[in-house]
């Protein structure tokens, strides 16, 4: 800590960050500040402190020489201040980082903006061996200045008129191939077996085999004959991804026109465009679901990179109705921890500090709509009870293959995914013990539809039991 | 045809038993239960008749039973539901809602198109076959 | 077959519902009564019998569990009201511990209409425990054919007789007024099987439960307070309007405000015991001793 706050200038030349003021182990955060919560690898012979310094200075005002032109600021303010660092909980090499942000650094409701500053440039920084966001405490000053999800949990039930349960939901397969009119029946088998949503996949946007246009004709078709023969509401996501912001907006335009009532877009495109759709999606009644490809390039390694849940924290204030936040029992990534962590982010009012389950600080969502999580990839009837229990009434539960693969038919395979889904809410509302029960409930509920009695029997074997790559540091203290 | 709307409804009608354990866990919860009636089941009807006003302190389900074997009672051709009500902040919405009488015949809807535009646009409208008749006179 | 149970096993069953628990606490709560306390044993007893000859097959039907608990203000019908909550509650009577207190204003309305769902919405709350009706002859009113009343106790009586599972009521007030009520509403005296007479208190047990409710708060009398409330329950006791244990309870809160402004007059050092102490003087400023020898002189028969 250097005293005189001009002898930085005086000296001139390189200066240690922590010298020049990223570094303050007196700060004392303001309610207004946003806090990050960093992993830094420091590179041998680099102390922590002086490390944390630097990721604070490169995430906000400093360059890796001393300018005179910072005198021309109130330089006080706009640097970020690390303040707290501490070993990770079992890891020697690796510390965590507590830093703070005043609130004039970022730009008013600009996703873009902020994650410019926090990890922009940073991340490639070389006196670091790896650098890794892990949380991200937000103040309800720059949280009201974000709309959030175009309609918000309770709004997309109200517009589905859909009640305490999960959604149900499936992606039409195989992804790439099929022509409109062979999509639009999957669709329409899908959803008049009893699930609520079909999706187009990430990588379905508008290829030669079928262009996006025939996609959304069909499968609108397709939605309306199912709320024919159901006499529910149902809805496909058209995937509106496309090159340009022009062309984004086109097929969001006549997805609406057709009387289609959710669409879809990738992360891929960026979060400037996403951001741009959901004032789309607020501004015409449509709900809106993203689908977060790409994200594992950056989230998976637990040593570099971001994690998910602070993505999942920028989703929810740059507004969608959806986010893929994985499944626990599936195929894909994700520790049980973790992963009800990401759900109460997205979710909950008020996230109260939880290191097991990966949440580092408190946070007040300041009345910003919840996000309706996705459960997807890998996951079938047989696990319903399960998923009940581990992911709560408030997701959307995607069952591609394990409806599509069904060997009675598509609309098979919906029906025993709603009829599994069903018996298990009624058992856990009678208050049974649905994980210690579940595999005899859902027997039970077998004996009056062949078709769950089918999937249970094809699926009966099928787990994914791997082990995370991504882990809490803290476990939880075993009860004895 | 078996209209899907609501919870449960894949699965076998429920037992006056069954309602009541539902009627139960909407109490556990701290919700209000409400009953709703109509005989136009279309899933853009957003609004069902009330039957009296939703049941905000009730202690037991006898009470929900009651008003709602007396809707039954008096609209035994008709679709009746059950709702849980939570006006919790940043949710002021059902947290249940399911179908606990139906009339024994359902003939379904009819899906009305209209060609809109070229360009193989149409547009969508469904309609209920029994609102063919005046309401009261729908189902038997 | 015959299947055989002793009396010890019937004592046994009787523990295990943890009844006896609950009439303990009735005798510690309340004072005297002894003819309420005895009836309600019997009714408890009564009840144990029945589970078990339903349990046996030589009972069919669940009893008649409605009341009528008759006696003047302040004589302890809604504290047992609670109680016999509890007692049916646990011996599975009812499915919940609880107790809905409703007057003729709760139930009864204003206007064409009004009164079905005020007296359905009451009835609906109290279902699955005990619905107390205060000054149930409020609801018939003699003098007029069209006053509401009516259709409540018309709603009244069509769910105690058909949802016997789903609600207890018990209907409480005056002797001589219900009396007059159930000669009136002869429909209303056949569903109820118990009546309960609460007789009016003594007052060495008006003392006694003043001391009490004194002790539950943490005051005391001194000795010369003692003499003071015993001659003021006797004055009490002949004015008008007086309500037993009601009456005790609301003495005590004014003895109180009496005993706080006293600490504050005389000013100095108080003491925990100061605090908790209420003397002769706070009882004897009372309105009570003055009224009392209008009426005739303290020690008038």
């Amino acid at each position: 800590m250097v005293q005189d706050k001009s002898a930085k200038y005086k000296k001139g030349g390189v200066v240690e960050y922590r010298e020049m003021g990223y570094y303050n182990p007196d700060y004392v955060p303001k309610d207004t500040d946003t806090i990050a919560l960093f992993r830094i690898t420091p590179q041998p012979g680099v102390a922590p402190e002086e490390a944390a310094a630097a990721v604070a200075g490169e995430s906000s005002t400093a360059t890796w020489t001393v300018v005179w032109t910072d005198r021309l600021t109130y330089l006080d303010r706009y640097q970020a201040k690390a303040y707290r660092v501490e070993p990770v909980p079992g890891n020697p090499e690796q510390v965590f980082a507590w830093i703070a942000y005043d609130l004039a650094l970022f730009e008013e409701g600009s996703i873009a903006n902020m994650t410019s500053s926090i990890i922009g440039n940073v991340f490639g920084f070389k006196a670091l061996k790896a650098l890794r966001l892990e949380d991200l405490r937000v103040p309800v000053a720059y949280l009201k200045t974000f709309k959030g999800a175009p309609h918000g949990i309770p709004v997309e039930r109200d517009m589905l008129n859909k009640y305490g349960r999960p959604i149900l939901g499936a992606t039409v397969k195989p992804k790439l191939g099929l022509s409109g009119r062979n999509y639009g029946r999957v669709v329409y088998e899908a959803l008049a077996g009893g699930l609520d949503f079909t999706k187009d996949d990430e990588n379905i946007n508008s290829q030669a085999f079928m262009r996006w246009r025939d996609r959304f004709l069909y499968s609108q078709e397709a939605v309306f004959r199912a709320e024919q023969v159901s006499g529910e509401r149902k809805g496909h996501y058209h995937n509106v991804t496309a090159a340009t912001m022009d062309d984004v907006l086109e097929r969001a335009a006549f997805a609406k026109e057709i009387g289609a009532i959710i669409i879809m877009a990738d992360l891929t495109m960026g979060y400037t465009a996403l951001q741009t759709l959901s004032n789309w999606c607020r501004s015409n009644g449509m709900l809106l679901h993203l689908h977060r490809a790409s994200h594992a390039t950056f989230t998976r390694q637990k040593s570099h990179g971001i994690n998910f849940r602070v993505l999942a924290k920028w989703m929810r204030m740059l507004g969608v109705d959806h986010i893929h936040a994985g499944t626990i029992v599936g195929k894909l990534e994700g520790d049980p921890n973790l992963t009800q962590g990401y759900y109460a982010i997205l979710r909950d009012q008020y996230n109260k500090e939880d290191w097991v389950k990966g949440i580092y600080f408190d946070q007040d969502w300041a009345y910003l709509p919840g996000v309706m999580p996705v459960a997807s990839g890998g996951i079938h009837a047989g696990q319903m009870h399960q998923l009940l229990h581990l992911l709560g009434d408030d997701v959307v539960l995607q069952f591609g293959g394990g409806t599509i693969g069904h060997p009675m038919g598509i609309a098979a395979g919906a029906t025993a995914n709603r009829v599994a889904l069903e018996a298990m809410v009624q058992a856990r509302n009678e208050g049974r013990d649905i994980l210690a029960e579940g595999p005899e409930i859902l027997r039970q509920a077998a004996k009056h539809s062949p078709a769950l009695a089918s999937a249970l029997e094809i699926w009966k074997d099928v787990t994914f039991d791997f082990t995370s790559t991504d882990t809490p540091d803290v476990l939880p203290t075993p009860s004895f | 045809m078996r209209i899907h709307q609501g919870t449960f409804s894949f699965l076998p009608d429920f037992t006056d038993e069954q309602i009541e354990k539902q009627i139960e866990y909407i109490l556990r919860n701290g919700w209000a239960v409400s009953i709703e009636y109509t005989d136009d089941p279309n899933p853009y009807n957003v609004y069902w008749n009330m039957w009296g006003l939703p049941m905000f302190d009730l202690k037991d389900a006898a009470g929900a039973m009651y008003e709602f074997r007396k809707c039954r009672e008096a609209f035994p051709n008709h679709y009746i539901k059950i709702n849980g009500y939570d006006p919790s902040p940043m949710w002021q919405a059902q947290r249940v809602s399911f179908i606990a009488h139906r009339p024994k015949e359902e003939p379904g809807f009819r899906l009305k198109r209209t060609v809109w535009s070229d360009g193989r646009v149409q547009k969508y409208g469904l309609e209920a076959y029994a609102t063919d008749r005046p309401e009261g006179e729908r189902y038997r | 077959m015959t299947q055989a149970v002793d009396s010890a096993n019937l004592q046994a069953l009787l523990q295990e519902t943890g009844v006896p628990e609950v009439l303990e606490h009735l005798d510690r709560e309340l004072v005297g009564l002894a003819p309420v306390k005895g009836r309600i044993r019997e009714i408890a007893a009564f009840l144990v019998v029945d589970k078990l000859r339903r349990e046996l097959g030589l009972e069919a039907t669940r009893p008649v569990l409605h009341m009528a608990f008759v006696g003047n203000p302040g004589t302890g019908k809604t504290t047992v009201g609670l109680r016999m909550a509890t007692i049916l509650h646990r011996l599975g009577y009812i499915r919940r511990d609880h107790m809905v207190v409703a007057s003729r204003d709760d139930l009864v309305g204003q206007y064409i209409g009004h009164t079905a769902p005020k007296t359905k919405e009451v009835l609906k709350r109290a279902m699955g425990g005990v619905l107390f009706i205060d000054e149930a002859y409020s609801l018939y009113r003699a003098e007029n054919e069209r006053d509401y009343g009516q259709e409540t106790i018309e709603i009244l009586l069509q769910v105690m007789e058909n949802q016997r599972e789903d609600l207890v009521v018990i209907l409480a007030g005056y002797k001589d007024k219900m009396e007059q009520f159930f000669s009136l509403n002869p429909g209303m005296r056949s569903r109820i099987a118990h009546h309960i007479e609460f007789p009016d208190y003594g007052p060495e047990e008006l003392e006694q439960i003043g001391h009490l409710m004194l002790a539950a708060q943490n005051y005391y009398l001194d000795q010369a307070a003692t003499e003071a409330f015993r001659r003021y329950v006797a004055c009490r006791m002949r004015l008008p309007n007086f309500a037993n244990a009601r009456s005790i309870r609301n003495a005590i809160d004014r003895f109180k405000l009496r005993q706080a402004r006293r600490l504050f007059e005389q000013g100095g050092q108080v003491t925990a015991d100061d605090l908790r102490r209420i003397t002769a003087e706070d009882i004897l400023a009372s309105r009570v001793f003055a009224e009392c020898q209008e009426e005739g002189g303290e020690h008038a028969p």
